[in-house]
């Protein structure tokens, strides 16, 4: 039986149980409501949880434990021919040949067997799966019906499963930072004990290609990562010359100039910019941007790479100018009226109000959103894999070709991986790192932003 | 006496009329500067306008002709000895008969001047490849079309398109064009009789992925991003609005609230990247799940829409106003009979938007997906949540990658097509949150 008939078939029960439960206690109380502890539906709801939860929490358990379990009990029925460390492979071939009915190597007798002996306890499983988990959710609609009385204080029960719900909602952010930090630290350190930290961080040659034979020249791979960092620092600084004025200057002419109408039409339009998906823009960056700066570069004189940095750059830039604008355009409409009537009541200009007066007040506020844009861009990746090149230059020069941490770690993981080689691992220690940055960025920018806006309210 | 004032008395107003003219002059300075000033903010607001304007209309420039293919018209003589040689009427014996001798006959009967085999391969070239399956697929609907001979209109190249639709010169010399001089004999006979047309490209939106930009479509990719999103919107939508729920209406000030809050919004700022990272860590390396599945690619982008639709849900809940929950207390509800009769319908509409606006934008996502596999090559238009599949934003990364020349308008409609859908998808959010505005 497939995994989500079973669900199905569960909440079907339960929903069942619903209705057994409330009629059972209105039953039992003489069919009147008066008397019931709480609203009839709340037996029901009682009934129901009493029925699901267990159910839900047997079928969740075995699913998550029956690969290993009948993998074990495959392995342990195979003759000793199979030594401890073909194991893996041997599996692996079995559940190819389960799943396709062919494998690349040659089917043998015991595989053969194997494969049989996996399809069956598999058919086991989901048999005994189905039967198991229906029967506990049975005998816990029983249990329930069986306590159901008037004086059952039903409401509180289930009120407190939900409010444990709740909680358990609450906590799947935390639990999805400690996942990607958990999973980013474990990778990375099986990577640190092949390559050690210093070569990673203060190395200047990146060529994570490892050769196929060991004799091979240069088949060790270099993972100094500097040319990553300088390479993405090189597009940031291009993004943010592009972003931080423009965005700045549009957040105070829409926010100080601007009358209603023409706001009301300018700020939509800024937002579609940052609506629009980043495979786009890289489309558009490599496709037209990036030759319109060759080109412009040639007639200039310049070499000019195909995948420059500066039109991978500009195009990010772009992206993120709508970022700037919305940020810093809350923070200096929070500026007080008051400060800014007292400067004009001096009779300042409203671009000398601007300048002496709101954005000295708002810097702290403009600061925070220019560093949470400069975290932006270091984490965006679409742009710079299509827009921005893959050969680890460390260079200041933002006509050649430079690469970016983030386009290792896509072009490093798209395609075959193998888990044990330390070009894969490399790119967890890259995600480490960028997460790392990324996080201080944030974690600095957003204290700054709500100090700032306590200091107002 | 403050500095300002000590300022203003060590200059104090003049009448006279130097003194007039000098604060005149001072005074169209201080305008100037102000016009200019707002001539900047003018100036940038426009530059990024203007580079909106650019974006669209060069994808809409180079994907228009997309939505146009070029369609050969030939007699074909389904002849019974090719294709079904002992009369079986047996589909799978009609399937998998050589349809593109049919068409090398068809070909030959059209163009009996061109003799052997070099030239015949170069006349066969115009034609797709894809068209000998859409014969075979013809001819296996209807059996009765065997021994007949039939008008069928097949694709064409993606050469032969690209060259009607004005990409190609003609005038460049030989060794630099796809398409020979022979290739382009043809190509203007059949030009010159009429049995070159233009016609609607269906295939595009209905079919899936090809090495063939004639044959490559986008459905596919659609039906993986709907798949994915459905994942997604199943998943992020309750538990954010759980957890808003939680942290708005119960949560106590404390230490632990505070982590949460903390970490929801550095989670709404981690690199989506990362997230891909921890797909291929947790659901793919650890829990063991498929590759490439639409399944795993939402779970992923549940968890990065997940900060997204808590922030969204929680400003709607905090529009509610304390009233309505005091006067649900005041007859007696207890604290979640209130939130789930009264908070949450009425906060429901601002949720919703901001769902809408987070599933938009999970549509749009392509770095984590690349991370677990959803950058497979898949032909096949996938038919669930655990079968292999691509979504629209790695099509698009995808064709953009692709060095054929005609996939730079497929690149450029595929991205048209996503974005008219996340307009649809903005338009339904903004609908939404005019029509269920309350000023309470």
């Amino acid at each position: 039986m497939p995994s989500y008939i079973l669900i199905a078939t569960i909440l079907l029960l339960s929903i069942i149980g619903f209705y057994m439960g409330r009629s059972t206690a209105l039953a039992r109380n003489g069919g009147k409501t008066k008397g019931l502890h709480s609203l009839p539906g709340y037996y029901g709801y009682y009934t129901a949880l009493w029925c699901a939860l267990p159910a839900l929490l047997v079928a969740g358990l075995w699913l998550i434990f029956e690969n290993s379990i009948i993998d074990g009990m495959v392995v342990a029925g195979l003759p000793a021919e199979i030594t401890a460390d073909r194991v893996d492979l041997f599996m692996t071939d079995v559940r190819n040949f389960v799943a396709n009915g062919s494998i690349s190597g040659e089917v043998t007798d015991t595989l053969r067997a194997a494969a049989a002996r996996y399809v069956s306890l598999h058919d086991y499983s989901g048999l005994a799966l189905a039967v198991g988990a229906l029967a506990v959710g049975i005998i816990g609609l029983y249990f329930a019906q069986s306590r159901l009385t008037p004086q059952l204080r039903a409401r509180p029960r289930v009120e407190r499963a939900v409010m444990i719900a709740l909680m358990a909602a609450s906590t799947i952010a935390v639990l999805t930072t400690v996942g990607i930090i958990l999973s980013l630290v474990f990778e990375s350190a099986q990577f640190f004990a092949k390559v050690s930290i210093t070569e990673f961080l203060f190395g200047i040659q990146w060529s994570p290609q490892t050769a196929l034979r060991a004799d091979q020249v240069g088949s060790t791979g270099a993972f100094g990562a500097i040319p990553l960092f300088t390479g993405t620092l090189l597009i940031t600084l291009i993004a943010m010359a592009v972003a931080a004025p423009i965005g700045l200057m549009s957040a105070i002419y829409m926010s100080e100039y601007a009358d209603r109408r023409v706001r009301s039409v300018l700020k939509p339009v800024l937002e579609i910019l940052a609506g629009i998906p980043t495979v786009v823009y890289g489309f558009f960056a490599a496709l037209t941007v990036a030759p319109f700066v060759r080109q412009l570069g040639q007639a200039a004189g310049l070499d000019v790479a195909s995948e420059s940095a500066l039109a991978a750059g500009v195009v990010m830039g772009v992206m993120i100018i709508p970022f700037v604008s919305s940020l810093s355009d809350d923070v200096m409409t929070a500026v007080p009226q008051a400060m800014r009537d007292g400067s004009y009541g001096l009779g300042a200009t409203k671009s000398e109000t601007i300048k002496r007066v709101i954005i000295p007040a708002a810097l702290p506020g403009i600061v925070g959103a220019l560093m949470l844009a400069i975290s932006r861009a270091i984490g965006e990746t679409m742009i710079v894999v299509m827009a921005a090149g893959l050969s680890a230059n460390l260079t200041a020069n933002p006509f050649e070709a430079v690469t970016t941490v983030t386009v290792q770690i896509a072009t490093l993981l798209v395609g075959d991986q193998e888990f044990d080689s330390p070009k894969t691992l490399a790119t967890f220690a890259l995600g480490l790192v960028l997460f790392v940055v990324t996080l201080c960025l944030n974690i600095v920018a957003l204290r700054i932003v709500r100090k700032y806006r306590e200091q107002y309210e | 006496m403050t500095d300002v004032a000590q300022k203003f008395r060590s200059e104090p107003f003049s009448t006279t009329d130097e003194g007039r003219e000098k604060f005149n002059r001072l005074l169209k300075r201080r305008y100037a500067a102000e016009a200019r000033f707002k001539m900047w903010g003018i100036a940038a607001v426009s530059v990024a306008v203007v580079f909106l304007i650019l974006l669209v209309g060069s994808i809409i420039y180079q994907g228009s002709t997309a939505f146009l293919t070029t369609k050969i018209n030939l007699e074909v003589a389904l002849d019974p000895a090719v294709i079904d040689p002992q009369g079986s009427k047996d589909p799978a014996v009609i399937g998998a008969a050589d349809y593109n001798a049919i068409l090398r006959a068809a070909m030959q009967k059209r163009f009996p001047e061109v003799e052997g085999r070099g030239p015949t391969r170069q006349m066969m070239g115009l034609i797709s490849s894809g068209a000998s399956y859409e014969l075979a697929d013809m001819v296996k609907a209807d059996p009765g079309l065997i021994g007949q001979t039939i008008k069928v209109e097949v694709l064409a190249d993606d050469l032969v398109d690209q060259f009607r639709k004005g990409f190609m010169d003609r005038n460049l010399p030989e060794a630099e064009r796809k398409l020979n001089d022979f290739q382009i004999g043809i190509y203007d006979k059949l030009v010159a009789d009429g049995s070159l047309t233009a016609a609607l490209n269906t295939e595009l939106l209905t079919g899936g992925d090809s090495r063939e930009p004639e044959s490559a479509g986008l459905w596919g990719a659609v039906m993986g991003s709907f798949f994915t999103l459905v994942v997604t919107i199943g998943i992020a939508f309750p538990l954010g609005v759980m957890a808003a729920i939680y942290l708005e209406e119960f949560a106590p000030k404390n230490r632990w609230t505070d982590l949460i809050e903390v970490n929801i919004n550095n989670l709404a700022a981690v690199p989506s990247i990362v997230f891909g990272l921890l797909g291929l860590a947790v659901f793919l390396n650890f829990f063991g799940m498929p590759r490439s599945a639409p399944l795993v690619g939402g779970l992923v982008l549940a968890l990065q829409a997940l900060p997204i639709i808590i922030i969204a849900s929680r400003a709607a809940i905090k529009a509610v106003p304390p009233s309505i929950r005091e006067a649900a207390y005041g007859m007696g509800a207890s604290k979640i009979q209130t939130v789930m009769h009264h908070t949450l319908p009425l906060s429901m509409p601002g949720m919703l938007t901001g769902a809408i606006l987070g599933m938009a934008h999970a549509l749009g996502e392509t770095a984590p997906l690349l991370m677990i596999g959803m950058v497979a090559f898949i032909v096949d238009v996938p038919g669930g949540f655990a079968s292999p599949a691509t979504v629209l934003p790695v099509q698009i990364y995808l064709w953009a990658d692709s060095p054929e020349r005609a996939f730079v308008e497929k690149t450029s409609a595929a991205i048209m097509v996503l974005l008219v859908f996340l307009t649809f998808m903005n338009a339904i959010a903004i609908y939404l949150r005019k029509k269920f505005e309350r000023k309470w």
